[in-house]
């Protein structure tokens, strides 16, 4: 019955897909973890084909966890990294596409600032589009990598109560977070200040808080978001300073709950911003294991798209 | 022009409340006569109208033509051209050209270029900016507008937002009594939104253009409205709360009339879910509670016409992100289609009521009524209201092919035009 195949050539977003394929994902994931323990860590599945990582914002561990995957996978990599006032020009990223397109690359790893700019490349180029995160949208690998820590230490998604923290408007790690969540059956709450919960979420079955303390009792996991700094000056909360005070997740208010309460955090972090430093680093976070399953759950999704 | 025996084609005229199978003798582009079963001569040139609907000459009253400035998307020829096919005898244009259309020289450079494009078939009459350059700040020279054929004032799509400005330019336009038409959009709250903000946008990640942001201004502007006894018109109302204020303000006694764009009634804000840059268009695609009240406001009449918002851009400039795609699709070759196959068809609206927003209500609001008697200029709008049809962007005139209407079966169409002793048949 377990599938072996995606439904989809593309990865663009959770948003939609189905169960199957994310169970088989996150089986694959696994036997590519067990080969990140290896002393020899390299296999020679994608040998001959090539990947093209087109970074149109800046991202260092992600692009390092993508590559990083991509060579332990033995595939040809390039990558093309775009910064600064050149990025979002629309022809740049069309004439870009083409002109890697015609080098002969089998799957692109996008990263770009704009919502739905991995769909957009899908209608211009054949090869495989990963999305890497695309504005506020989807972060599908991400929220993969999310769901594959949980499952190796919940025996079971179903009914997990996950509350996401923080800046759910700007966050395509909440998005996708949220869609995969939801398919995997967990019970998945928001908490945030008004101005940062995109409107009419909860019509999407999202319980939405906005005090922490409200919601530290009743959840067996918090995942974390970064909050940008740059929110203030953009008026959606008058502090940081008040953003900690009210939302900042520390070891005095995990106290409180009558079972541990298991963190996440997509990095980096603002340490004693979202997250206190001792939480961040205490023994119920996830977060470093994150970013190791991240290489893995990578492998597994190029992997699933790359060979035929 | 040979003389012209329109036969046996069902007239509508709102104004006079006709409807009935007549012939129209034309004779050098003016109505010679209108009744049943003219005898036809030899020298006739004879339209069978049989079964087809000939009406007053229909008027979009919200285009963008693009020159001068943006002559790759569309041009003066091309977009009559585009017009005349879509079974418009006019338009009006709106003042975002490069330069704006501030001064008399530009407002009057339209009018030569109208007459000059495929022999003046369609009247083209220019809306005047209401401030200089469409900056807000000062007024623009309001008079010597008029006096050039301006029809209208707006900024488009950059409003008024100082009230104080809002208020001068309604005060100084009531001498003239030409509308005051606003492109209603708090800027402040529609930031740097690219959709309709609500349960879509936040699934997409999309930055949301909110419901509010249209109707702020709508409740500002009906009370500055009210003040200075000015006509005010809604330009391209997109929300169910915009309409219901229009609806309370004519109740009131105050001059203002509205108009929607087919893509208001006939989409929601799920086709976005595409990122087809054909579906960003500003006001934003709304819900389907925001379409159902645009149909009841033509219902009621609370919206008084149908106008395009004729936008056209360049395949380059829209094939894009969704985020740097400009704003706008265009929309005068699908809009009689879109029109009959959303409203007349469900029986939402009357083919009078059609013909009443698409001619008699544009062309009374900007002071373009034309009369349909013997006598009188033959101006008219002839359509075939059963034909189906598939949208095939390839094939519009106009010279870019931005909708998101391609493929779409639609039932009606216009058949051709007769304006300025000019015939189109198509």
């Amino acid at each position: 019955m377990n599938a072996t195949k995606l439904s989809s050539r593309h990865l663009l977003g959770l948003q939609g897909m189905p169960k199957e394929d994310i169970q088989l994902i996150l089986e694959t994931a696994k036997s590519f973890k067990e080969i990140l323990n290896r002393p020899i860590k390299k296999v020679p599945t994608l040998q001959g084909k090539t990947i093209a990582n087109l970074f149109f914002e800046n991202s260092t561990r992600t692009r390092i966890s993508f590559e990083l995957a991509e060579r332990r996978l033995s595939a040809d990599v390039v990558n093309f990294s775009v910064t600064g006032s050149s990025v979002g020009k629309g022809e740049t990223l069309k004439d870009t596409a083409r002109n890697i397109e015609a080098m002969k690359i089998d799957t692109v790893v996008i990263r770009h600032s704009a919502a739905g700019t991995p769909q957009f490349l899908t209608k211009i180029i054949q090869a495989n589009i990963i999305n890497a995160g695309d504005g506020c949208h989807e972060h599908p690998t991400q929220a993969l990598l999310d769901i594959y820590t949980l499952q190796e230490k919940f025996p079971s998604l179903k009914n997990l109560r996950v509350c996401i923290v923080g800046d759910i408007l700007h966050s395509r790690v909440a998005r996708s977070n949220i869609f995969g969540l939801q398919t995997m059956g967990a019970k998945v709450s928001v908490c945030g200040p008004a101005t940062l919960i995109p409107r009419e979420l909860e019509k999407l079955g999202i319980e939405i808080f906005h005090h922490i303390d409200d919601v530290i009792p009743n959840v067996d996991v918090l995942n974390v978001l970064r909050i940008q700094l740059e929110r203030q000056s953009g008026g959606f909360f008058p502090s940081v300073r008040e953003y900690h005070t009210f939302f900042g997740v520390t070891k005095e208010r995990l106290e409180k709950a009558h079972t541990p309460i298991t963190i996440l955090h997509p990095g980096p972090i603002n340490r004693d911003v979202e997250l206190s430093a001792d939480v961040a680093d205490g023994s119920h976070s996830l977060i470093l294991e994150q970013v190791t399953n991240g290489v893995a759950v990578r492998m597994a999704v190029l992997y699933l798209l790359g060979v035929e | 022009m040979p003389t012209i025996l329109l036969h046996s084609g069902r007239f509508i005229d709102p104004s006079t409340h006709t409807d009935s199978i007549v012939d129209i003798l034309i004779v050098n582009g003016i109505i010679e006569k209108i009744q049943p079963n003219i005898p036809q001569q030899k020298n006739y040139q004879i339209i069978n109208l049989k079964n087809k609907i000939i009406a007053p000459g229909f008027m979009d009253m919200h285009v963008h033509f693009r020159e001068p400035g943006f002559e790759h998307k569309e041009t003066i020829t091309s977009g009559t051209l585009s017009a005349a096919y879509g079974g418009f005898t006019s338009a009006c244009c709106m003042p975002n050209t490069n330069p704006a259309i501030d001064d008399e020289a530009i407002a009057q450079f339209i009018q030569t270029q109208a007459k000059k494009a495929n022999n003046g078939i369609v009247d083209v009459y220019p809306i005047g900016a209401v401030t200089k350059k469409r900056e807000g700040k000062e007024l623009a020279p309001i008079a010597e507008l008029v006096q050039a054929g301006v029809i209208g004032l707006s900024d488009d799509g950059a409003p008024v937002s100082n009230a104080n400005i809002m208020r001068r330019a309604l005060e100084y336009s009531t001498m003239y009594n030409i509308p005051l038409i606003q492109h209603c959009e708090d800027q402040t709250l529609a930031h740097n939104g690219v959709m309709n903000e609500g349960k879509i946008s936040t699934e997409l990640g999309l930055p949301g253009i909110p419901g509010i942001a249209e109707e702020v201004m709508i409740a500002r502007d009906l009370l500055l409205t009210e003040y200075t006894k000015a006509k005010y018109h809604v330009a391209h109302i997109s929300t169910a709360n915009a309409v219901q204020l229009v609806r309370e303000g004519k109740k009131k006694g105050i001059h203002v009339t509205s108009e929607v764009t087919p893509h208001h009634f006939v989409l929601t804000d799920e086709i976005v879910r595409s990122f087809e840059t054909n579906t960003k268009m500003n006001p934003p695609l709304r819900t389907q509670k925001d379409v159902d009240a645009m149909k009841e406001g033509l219902r009621d009449g609370t919206i008084d016409v149908i106008a395009t918002d004729h936008a056209p851009h360049s395949l380059d400039e829209k094939e894009v992100d969704y985020l740097q795609a400009p704003f706008g699709i265009v929309g005068l070759e699908t809009a009689i289609g879109l029109s009959i196959t959303e409203l007349v068809e469900p029986k939402i609206l009357s083919m009078m009521q059609l013909v009443e927003k698409f001619s008699t209500n544009p062309r009374k609001i900007v002071g373009k009524s034309i009369i349909i008697k013997e006598g009188e200029k033959a101006n008219f709008t002839f359509i075939d209201p059963t034909v189906e049809w598939k949208v095939n962007t390839e094939q519009f005139k106009s010279k870019s092919k931005n909708s998101p209407f391609n493929g779409k079966i639609l039932k009606g169409k216009a058949i051709g035009i007769f304006n300025n002793n000019q015939l189109l048949q198509y």
